[in-house]
């Protein structure tokens, strides 16, 4: 068949399902399952081999997973899998540590202060800072009901 | 050697907080920074009604991997912080429990901008 660009753009928007939502929600499933019981092979990996306990294996397997974003991110890979992945990627610990990761190398050309120094907070900062409040709140709930 | 059990669970639990996520962005405007944001939080409100613990045995890492157990891991470590310290600890008990992965994808997020070349943004 021989048709330009835009035809096969619109050819496909025709034949294509209304939404994609569901099959993104498959893709999320399982990139987002399979990166779980990767964590979950590592985590026995730590337990054999280390002598933490359970919440230190646990710390060890998110680490891990941070650094091999890191590395992902860093080599343009981890972009090629989000794009498939959606939700799988952005949920586990790896989204966060992309979101981390990926403004720190896109404005390295700012400046290691201004530039990474202030943008590798860009998405982290509201997350911890969220995590942070939350977690001061239920603290100050825990301190009152503890006086009385 | 974690059970089978466990195996399946983390899968089924760590896909489905992804689901609920991937709905979210197909069918409301949040953002993915929002959602994070969303998880974090909610993870600390599962942690401080206890309700994460038993995801936790349940599943394993389908529970501590997903952002929402960083939240749960910050309602655990103020609790335990302010059983240990009183007043204090609410203020040192929740950047305690997140130390670990924050300074993680610091480090390690510097560290690749210092190796890798970006693509800056226009």
């Amino acid at each position: 068949m021989d048709i330009n660009k835009q035809e096969y753009k619109k050819l496909v928007k025709k034949t294509a399902p209304p939404s994609p939502v569901f099959k993104n929600c498959i893709f999320a499933f399982l990139f987002g399952g399979a990166i779980c019981t990767f964590g979950q092979l590592l985590f026995d990996f730590y337990s054999a081999v280390t002598d933490y306990d359970k919440d230190g294996c646990y710390t060890l397997v998110s680490i891990t997973i941070i650094f091999i974003t890191a590395f992902l991110t860093g080599i343009g890979v981890f972009d090629n899998i989000a794009k498939h992945a959606g939700a799988g990627t952005l949920v586990p610990v790896t989204g966060f540590a992309n979101s981390v990761v990926s403004p720190a190398i896109d404005t390295k050309a700012e400046g290691l202060v201004l530039g990474v120094g202030a943008k590798i907070f860009t998405v982290s900062g509201p997350v911890i800072l969220y995590g942070i409040l939350s977690g001061t709140l239920y603290g100050v709930i825990l301190w009152i009901v503890q006086l009385i | 050697m974690s059970s089978i059990s466990t195996y399946i669970f983390a899968f089924l639990v760590g896909g489905a907080f992804c689901i609920i996520a991937q709905i979210l962005i197909d069918k409301t405007a949040l953002t993915p920074a929002r959602i994070l944001v969303l998880y974090v939080s909610a993870g600390v409100l599962l942690g401080a009604l206890g309700w994460y613990d038993p995801i936790k045995r349940l599943a394993g890492c389908g529970a501590t991997v997903p952002l929402c157990g960083f939240g749960a891991g910050i309602a655990s470590g103020i609790k335990k912080a302010v059983g240990e310290d009183g007043f204090l600890g609410i203020f040192r008990g929740g950047f305690t429990a997140a130390a670990a992965g924050c300074a993680a994808a610091l480090v390690f997020g510097y560290i690749a901008a210092l190796i890798f070349k970006g693509k800056p943004k226009r």
